[in-house]
């Protein structure tokens, strides 16, 4: 299982780490910047954790998830910091037997991150910024 | 007693850290929540308020001492 906060994510780092004889499924699920929201052109986002009781979130999740489904190998990194549009923010893997697993597991965490886990936001545009869900 | 902001609460209140003075007589998570949006009206108008104690989300009735580490937490927007 590796759970982390980082500065950027590798691709080919977090598969190397899911891959396993093994198993028949690996997902890998990332997350990047999308370069628009709402029509309007988006620069880059900035994101903020408070990082020990982020990593205590995302340790409770990826344990619930092995609870859950029959997980061979677990992974969740979300970076902080600045970020441009088509880099990863966010990866989760799971590594098991069989596909079931590894799709609804990984798509139960990243669900689940994205409600519980303290870590924020900030959308810049060319004029603005936004918190992201700040406000109604 | 010391309160850690992340995000658009430490925009809100200007500081990393906020200090308050035990003369406010904050005894609850609930205390804490009402006298933020009292203090600063632009906590009121956020989407959701939680309170973290000892880095675990805290009920409003949960009582804060001195010594706990405790943190505002806005809406979060990981992912």
């Amino acid at each position: 299982m590796l759970v982390k906060i980082v500065e950027d994510i590798d691709v080919s780092e977090a598969y190397q780490y899911l891959e396993s004889p093994d198993t028949g499924a690996v997902n890998l699920f990332i997350g990047t910047v999308r370069n628009h929201t709402k029509g309007k052109e988006v620069v880059k986002l900035v994101f903020e954790a408070y990082k020990k009781m982020a990593l205590k979130e995302m340790n409770k999740l990826a344990e619930e998830a092995k609870q859950r489904w029959p997980i061979e190998k677990l992974l969740i990194l979300h970076i902080t910091g600045e970020k441009k549009p088509g880099e990863a923010v966010v990866a989760i893997g799971v590594t098991s037997a069989h596909r079931d697993a590894s799709f609804e597991a990984c798509r139960f965490l990243i669900d689940e991150l994205k409600k519980t886990v303290p870590i924020w936001k900030k959308e810049f545009y060319i004029d603005n910024s936004v918190w992201v869900n700040a406000h109604p | 007693m010391d309160v850690i902001l992340f995000g658009i609460s430490r925009e809100i209140v200007g500081m990393k850290k906020l200090t308050i003075s035990t003369a406010e007589n904050i005894q609850t998570v609930g205390a804490l929540k009402q006298w933020m949006k009292q203090k600063y009206p632009q906590i009121e108008k956020l989407n959701s308020l939680a309170v973290a104690v000892d880095s675990e989300y805290a009920d409003d009735d949960q009582t804060l001492v001195d010594e706990n580490e405790v943190a505002i937490i806005p809406p979060v927007s990981g992912g």
